[in-house]
């Protein structure tokens, strides 16, 4: 268990603007990723919970040691903090082997544990054919294994991860995702990855943090927060969500609906807990939420005519944008059926309309 | 007439021990340089630097001055050894250090700051302590180029003049090193001594320098 209450602030530079962060959060084994945009303060509060930088205020409990103590002046080294840290680039040491890059990091164990122990990472990561090559001879894949390996190798509290996945390809990346699954049954540890990729959240994460700007916007397990943003900020960061202005024109508890202005179109949706009618709010709706039709005379409840922009291939689907900035997900065989269409309904099913 | 190859050996011994001080000296300077944090920091760097541009007869008074047998420096010398320094082959080496410790700490300061910074944050995060780090990280990265400089140092001890001449004067069999011989040979018109020295001199610069062009990773 990692509990962490952090300040930290840059004054401005000449070349860059000022930053602060004050982050307080607490993640049990399991893997808690941190997402949010570049500049949000992700990879520095690794940086702060690793002791690479220093807080100027705060405290990080893990499990019952204190790392750091702003008020008691306590700050362990780096060396002392028994936190595995998995670099971007890896950081592998370039003129090591690769067992000698578990040597090194195993180093402060008795010699004949020392040995048992580089071994046995070796065989459980499949390094065994290449541990005498040095991480410039072996592939992507044994690079990363090789740092997963040598994090875990002096048996962490705690495993730090940034953006482990980023600019890998395809299949690495799945492989990668494979490892870390199964170091997560082997390792009961809490481990923090820190990624701005909406699928790795949801591929590997059980907690979520959703930081912006050095601040904590929201948390929770990424499938609640994907169904319920706190907020505007938060679904516009989350970059999967249409957001269209709107009013609240009506409230019913009792039937459990709702009557949403937008524009100049009225939209039935469930009752919104936590709204007073006149709010002035965002609609938040995902495009595979949505559905489009022909028009063929009047639009029906919940439909409003719009205008076609752009009709974007995706890998797996086709992405409709229309004015006003809304977006449509279609699968391909729905696509086909509806192509050659002129004048565009766009509907809003009732139960999946959401405001904020 | 047989040449005395005397200078020549003492410009190489000369070489060998100054060069041997600025690895050491220089390394622990470069290491505070690029590691540590203080006020004064780019001025200490200032300092070392300063005999690659001063006058060579600047820095002959200033180490007249501070290694005279008269002077504090000189008579703690005096009291541990039991002789003078100044005029003696001994100041020839400090001579020669003047100019060998800013060409390494320059070098060494660079060489170190160039080990990516990420990869000494991996060494401490696995346990390793500052000094292991240096030894076991940082130093093997930086090998080649800290090499390189050695050489440069040793190239540079090997050939001065001024400065030499200044501290440790001109005595034929115990302080003459080959610079200073080659400037007694062309003032005495002995051409033939002066050309042949000239170029064993020359040759072996060239060899050393070659080798450290061989080492610098960026010329490879």
């Amino acid at each position: 268990m990692i509990s962490a209450r952090l300040r930290k602030t840059f004054p401005a530079r000449p070349d860059s603007a000022p930053f602060s962060l004050e982050l307080e959060f607490q993640a049990a084994a399991g893997v808690t990723v941190l997402f949010g945009p570049s500049g949000s303060g992700k990879t520095l509060t690794l940086d702060l919970i690793a002791g690479f930088e220093r807080p100027d205020d705060g405290r990080i409990l893990l499990d019952d040691e204190i790392l750091f103590d702003g008020a008691a002046a306590v700050c362990l080294a780096p060396q002392s903090r028994n936190c595995g840290y998995v670099f971007q680039d890896y950081a592998l040491f370039p003129h090591m082997t690769l067992r000698q890059n578990l040597e090194f990091a195993a180093e402060r164990r008795p010699r004949l544990e020392r040995h048992r122990r580089v071994n046995e990472m070796l065989e459980k990561f499949r390094l065994g054919d290449a541990a005498g090559r040095r991480p410039h001879e072996v592939s992507g894949g044994q690079r990363q294994r090789c740092s997963i390996a040598r994090a875990l190798i002096g048996a962490p509290k705690l495993l730090l991860f940034d953006e482990p996945a980023q600019g890998l390809d395809a299949p690495l990346r799945a492989e990668f995702y494979e490892v870390l699954r199964q170091v997560r049954a082997d390792f009961r540890t809490p481990m923090l990855l820190v990624t701005h990729d909406l699928d790795e959240c949801f591929e590997l994460g059980e907690e979520m943090l959703v930081l912006r700007e050095g601040r904590l916007v929201q948390s929770g397990a990424p499938r609640a927060i994907l169904d319920q943003p706190t907020n505007a900020d938060v679904a516009r960061l989350l970059g999967v969500f249409n957001l269209i202005p709107a009013e609240i024109r009506a409230l019913d508890p009792g039937r459990n609906s709702s009557k949403v202005q937008m524009g100049e179109h009225e939209l039935e949706g469930p009752y919104f807990p936590g709204h007073l009618k006149g709010d002035r709010v965002t609609v938040c709706v995902r495009p595979e939420q949505l559905t489009v039709l022909a028009r063929n005379g009047r639009p029906g409840p919940n439909q409003i005519p719009a205008l076609l922009q752009r009709a974007v291939e995706k890998p797996q689907w086709m992405r409709l944008e229309f004015a006003g900035g809304i977006s449509v997900d279609l699968a391909r065989p729905d696509y086909e059926r509806v192509r050659d269409t002129k004048d565009w309904l766009i509907e809003f099913p009732r139960e999946s309309l959401r405001v904020l | 007439m047989p040449i005395d190859w005397f200078p020549l050996w003492l410009s190489l011994r000369v070489a060998f021990v100054s060069t041997a001080i600025a690895f050491g000296l220089g390394l622990w300077l470069a290491y505070i340089l690029a590691n540590w944090e203080f006020r004064g920091k780019e001025v200490l760097d200032a300092a070392v630097t300063l005999p690659l541009v001063l006058p060579p007869t600047v820095l002959g008074y200033y180490l007249l001055v501070l290694l005279a047998g008269n002077s504090p420096l000189g008579k703690l010398w005096e009291s541990v050894f039991g002789s003078p320094l100044v005029f003696t082959w001994k100041a020839a080496v400090v001579a020669a250090l003047l100019h060998a410790l800013p060409l390494l700490v320059k070098s060494a300061r660079a060489a170190l700051e160039s080990v990516d910074r990420s990869l000494e944050r991996a060494a401490r995060n696995l346990g390793a302590s500052e000094w292991r780090l240096f030894w076991r990280v940082t130093l093997p990265l930086a090998r080649r180029s800290i090499l390189a400089a050695v050489a440069l140092a040793f190239a540079r001890s090997l050939g001065d003049f001024g400065v030499t001449l200044m501290v440790a004067g001109n005595i034929p069999g115990r302080t003459q090193t080959v610079a200073v011989a080659i400037y007694d040979a062309v003032e005495s018109g002995n051409t033939a001594l002066a050309r042949t020295l000239v170029l064993v001199l020359s040759a072996v610069a060239l060899l050393i320098l070659t080798l450290a062009n061989r080492l610098n990773p960026r010329l490879r």
